[in-house]
């Protein structure tokens, strides 16, 4: 909630007098306009004042109190939660809630069906009517096109299920190891360059248990401000020491590197014995990329081992798909440890950890989820296995291409509009501010009318201040597919007064 | 009254201390403001200044030193190549009541697949239709797009089975549990844990960052201890007692040792001392009571007395996943709070749509399935009780049984033998695997377990090999 009204159009001045890998690394974050900031804290002081308001009228029973009430409640019990906690939920997110949640009945391809549903007492409950909408989805983490449910991979994935069933319900260290997993983890190993992989059942899970078996007491992890919870549990867990730095600020990250070094752990002084350095390759809330190449730098200069996490640019960046590692055209070998998931560009379900022999031995040993979690069903790794191989083939090729071409001409159409959309010109995910709470419901319903889902987020998953709409592309949407959602942008950003930039000239899509 | 030498001194005093008075009124009024403020200063500098620290300065070529001199350790310590986790079977093939390594058949007493649902060809039809319906991946988390409307089927069918009011599902079943306790219980509040849980329970405990009481092993007098001297502790402090909440964390039928928990006990007490109870049956769903609905059917408690029940889809329905089933006003705060629904991508609809057909499977042969299985748990029970060596651990009922061998004998090597010994004349069992910081590691042991489609003779034949390996081993 702090201002962050000024601090980051320092940041853009400084990168663009970065010399080396200008393109690459060219984003933009531009400031939040006053206007917008002032409006934006008004209206979450009226929605607490009529929240409060509410809340009185229940309390003293001249409104009927809906939502679930606690079966102990007359019993002396401690109340399960604080009436405060959930102040937010009771009087902010049910407003909004058709938002969100929304369920689909068809595969989560470029065009899906969503199950309509009504509302008659403003979502508290909902009834489905039985029919559907048909509109583009700009939601689903798609990014090159695998969420099929005809062709090579679901051919693959059920020819997985007629030959090994659904589960072989084991842990991989006792009876759980396949054929097919030793393959996913070698094709895995050679498509990314390295010595070894270990695959993983859920990704979040790759993160929460793992870090705690690469990491422990003693140690310093030094992770940027913008990373996803699945670290940050994993961290915690871990049981080493952890700060932040300032999102992608290679200055920040370089002082606290210096400083932990010079002065060890805060209190003892005792020297580290590790330190980690955990990004994330795409960003998915900001469209920005790691700063890779002075990263190593950074890590070789001080002797720091680094963790990347490539949830969201495996499969989508860099020219053979290779993720970011290939984007900037690096040595794999200089990033420890890489991390992706399988369930956004493969279309599958699951994550793993690649790097050399002896850190996947370590894992292999020593992780939570290879010893009590189950090991991953085959029809998941089928298809990671025949998307994987499909991505080497022409192609795969077409594909990358094609996500790299819709992600740049949708965001240069966006940005030439006027409207501020942040992060990095060649990533996948487009982020476009709209500040505003009610705006932001408002974007989100009227794109649907119109045949277009997208996914808003508000407060608390991004910052108080900057609400926003995060288009993800595919490589399977069409040029007429991002046509018709830049009309509508254009159209309902008209209507509500969208174009908040400052730095480009606010133009009607027709004019461009 | 005194003599007239002490009056004297008195006077004496009096008239200095009037002179002094006198003096006072004489002084220069800023000399007064002085000495105030001398007074005050002192004061100020021995209550209430800080020692200053004496901060080391180092010179920047120093700290060019010390970076120079740093040498962090490898980033993993030297591996050992003969570790299990290193050298498992690798299987090819479906892995349902035999199995086939290195091309020979063996039974299979290993996984825990306790209905005989892996390999069921009416759920791998479910699966393969959700396929050619819904393709794989579910490609986002349940808040965008995620929610796949064999989702909510799944959520309301297991409602329906433990006749709760809402049911959640997870995509991964080690993260349910994880996931669960942390949304509930905070830092400050109060976990009274059963020392035996297994490992997903204590890393939820950890993640939760709560006051942990662990009390032995199904020992209820020990629990009681706790909550006594917890209650003590309350009415020393009314006040903060009232915005603490306590929680009972306790398994169904424990996986590290095959017991059931005496449920029916903590219910009372739970009414006594005021905690919520969240109790895991990701074993004893599908294999305790008659018709597989776990520990609260099998002690007839009503099951709107358990708070919270959160289990597998990854045990006895032979899918993947976790679910939690409870009242609309628990269950409901984990889709906004749980980190590992929230922010973890959905579960993959073929795998929501095997675990419909497995609920569809129970709910019709109800009657058959789960009290079959209770009865060959009991008979497989009386035979390893009559071979001579072993210690069986668990309940007669339950499907999952840890076999040790009796006195110092029991050490992970000789197990090893007796599986590998048990493998060549075609039986598969397992070691159990634990990682070294579990709260309190189990004794090694060989954990049973039975799928009910096994019949007597092939019991038997298990029990005939046990035997022999036995003696095998410890000649």
């Amino acid at each position: 909630m702090t201002g962050t009204l000024f601090s980051k159009a320092d940041k853009d001045i400084e990168i663009n007098k970065n010399n080396d890998c200008n393109d690459l690394q060219c984003e933009e974050f531009e400031e939040t306009p006053l206007y917008a900031a002032v409006l934006t804290y008004l209206s979450y002081a009226i929605l607490c004042l009529f929240g409060w308001l509410r809340d009185f009228l229940r309390q003293s029973n001249i409104e009927k109190k809906r939502g679930a009430v606690d079966p102990n409640a007359s019993l002396g019990f401690v109340p399960l939660y604080q009436s405060y906690e959930s102040f937010y939920t009771r009087n902010m997110y049910t407003r909004v809630r058709d938002i969100f949640n929304r369920p689909i009945a068809s595969v989560p391809g470029a065009q899906f069906e969503l199950t309509e549903r009504m509302s008659d007492d403003y979502n508290w409950t909902y009834r489905y009517t039985g029919r559907t909408i048909s509109a583009v989805n700009f939601g689903s983490y798609n990014y090159l096109g695998f969420a099929e449910r005809t062709g090579q991979c679901a051919t693959d994935a059920i020819n997985g299920l007629k030959s090994y069933a659904v589960s072989s319900c084991s842990t991989r260290s006792e009876i759980g190891t396949q054929r097919y997993h030793v393959e996913l983890e070698q094709l895995l190993a050679n498509f990314l360059g390295v010595e070894s992989s270990i695959v993983f059942g859920m990704g979040f899970a790759t993160n929460a248990l793992n870090l705690p078996a690469i990491a422990s007491k003693g140690d310093l992890i030094l992770s940027d401000e913008m990373n996803h919870v699945s670290l940050i549990i994993g961290m915690r867990i871990s049981g080493a020491s952890y700060q932040t730095f300032a999102h992608n600020d290679m200055n920040d990250l370089e002082a606290k590197l210096h400083a932990a070094i010079v002065h060890g752990h805060p209190r003892t002084n005792r020297p580290w014995k590790k330190i980690f350095i955990v990004v994330e390759g795409v960003y998915s809330m900001e469209g920005s990329i790691c700063r890779l190449p002075q990263l190593i730098e950074l890590k070789k200069k001080y002797k720091a081992y680094l963790y990347m996490d490539e949830a969201h640019s495996i499969g989508a960046m860099g020219k053979n798909g290779r993720g970011i590692v290939d984007y900037f055209n690096v040595n794999v070998n200089d990033v420890d440890i890489l991390m992706g998931t399988f369930t956004k560009s493969f279309g599958s379900a699951g994550g793993y950890i690649a790097g050399r022999k002896s850190l996947i031995d370590h894992i292999r040993i020593h992780s939570h989820a290879n010893t009590y979690a189950s090991s991953m069903s085959a029809p998941i790794v089928q298809q990671i296995i025949s998307s994987l191989r499909l991505l080497s083939s022409p192609e795969g090729k077409k594909r990358i291409c094609q996500l790299a071409d819709n992600a740049r001409y949708f965001r240069r159409k966006l940005v030439d509009m006027g409207f501020i959309v942040y992060g990095n010109k060649n990533s996948p995910v487009v982020p476009m501010l709209l500040y505003l709470p009610a705006r932001v419901t408002h974007f989100n319903r009227e794109m649907l009318r119109r045949g277009i889902a997208v996914v808003t987020v508000g407060f608390p998953a991004t910052k108080l201040l900057e609400a926003r709409v995060r288009f993800c592309l595919s490589a399977a949407h069409t040029r007429p597919m991002l046509d018709a959602a830049l009309a509508a942008i254009d159209e309902i950003g008209t209507d509500i007064c969208l174009r908040y930039s400052s730095r480009h000239v606010h133009r009607r899509l027709k004019d461009l | 009254m005194g003599s007239p030498a002490n009056h004297d001194n008195v006077a004496s005093l009096a008239t200095d201390f009037y002179s002094l008075l006198e003096s006072f009124k004489e002084t220069p009024f800023y000399h007064l403001l002085f000495e105030i403020f001398l007074v005050l200063t002192v004061l100020w500098l021995i209550l209430f200044r800080k020692p200053r620290r004496i901060e080391k300065k180092l010179t920047e070529k120093e700290k060019q030193e010390l970076i120079d001199e740093w040498q962090p350790e490898p980033l993993v310590p030297p591996v050992d190549a003969n570790h299990p986790a290193l050298n498992v079977r690798v299987l090819d093939g479906i892995v349902g009541k035999t199995i086939e390594i290195d091309g020979k058949k063996s039974l299979n007493f290993a996984t825990f697949n306790f209905l005989n649902f892996v390999g069921n060809p009416r759920i791998t039809d479910k699966a393969i239709q959700a396929v050619q319906k819904y393709g794989v991946g579910s490609c986002g988390p349940r808040g965008f797009y995620g929610t796949i409307d064999i989702h909510l089927e799944l959520e309301e069918r297991l409602a329906h089975f433990f006749n709760c009011e809402e049911g959640i599902i997870y995509s991964y079943g080690f993260s349910t549990v994880a996931s669960i306790i942390p949304a509930y219980s905070k830092r400050n509040d109060i976990l009274f844990v059963d020392e035996g849980v297994h490992y997903a329970i204590q890393k939820g405990v950890e993640a939760s960052r709560s006051t942990v009481k662990w009390f032995r092993h199904n020992d209820i007098s020990d629990l009681e201890r706790l909550l006594v001297e917890q209650d003590i502790h309350d009415k020393k402090n009314p006040k903060k007692a009232r915005t603490l909440r306590r929680f009972l964390i306790i398994e169904g039928l424990y996986m590290n040792y095959g017991d059931l928990c005496p449920l029916p006990r903590m219910v009372e007490l739970k009414y006594q001392y005021k905690y919520r109870i969240f109790m895991d049956e990701s074993v004893s769903f599908g294999t305790i009571g008659q018709t597989g609905r776990g520990v609260t059917e099998y002690y007839n408690i009503d099951r709107r007395k358990i708070d919270l029940i959160s289990s597998s889809l990854e045990y006895s329905v032979g899918s993947i996943g976790g679910f939690a089933v409870g009242s609309s006003f628990v269950v409901d705060h984990q889709r906004l709070s749980a980190q590992g629904y929230c922010f973890s991508a959905s579960l993959p609809p073929l795998l929501a749509a095997a675990a419909i057909e497995a609920l569809n499977i129970m709910e019709e042969e109800d009657t058959t399935l789960c009290d079959t299985l209770m009865e060959k748990s009991k008979r497989l029970h009386q035979k390893l009780l009559d071979i001579k060596g072993y210690l069986i651990v668990g309940e007669d009922i339950s499907p999952l049984k840890h076999l040790r061998l009796t006195n110092s004998q029991n050490t992970v090597a000789r197990l090893e033998e007796i599986v590998e010994f048990a493998q060549t004349r075609g039986i598969t069992i397992t070691v159990a695997r634990y990682l070294n910081d579990e709260h309190r590691l189990p004794e090694p042991s060989i954990r049973l377990i039975l799928n009910v489609e096994m019949t007597d003779e092939e019991l038997e034949f298990l029990c005939t090999v046990l035997q022999e390996a036995r003696v095998k081993v410890t000649v």
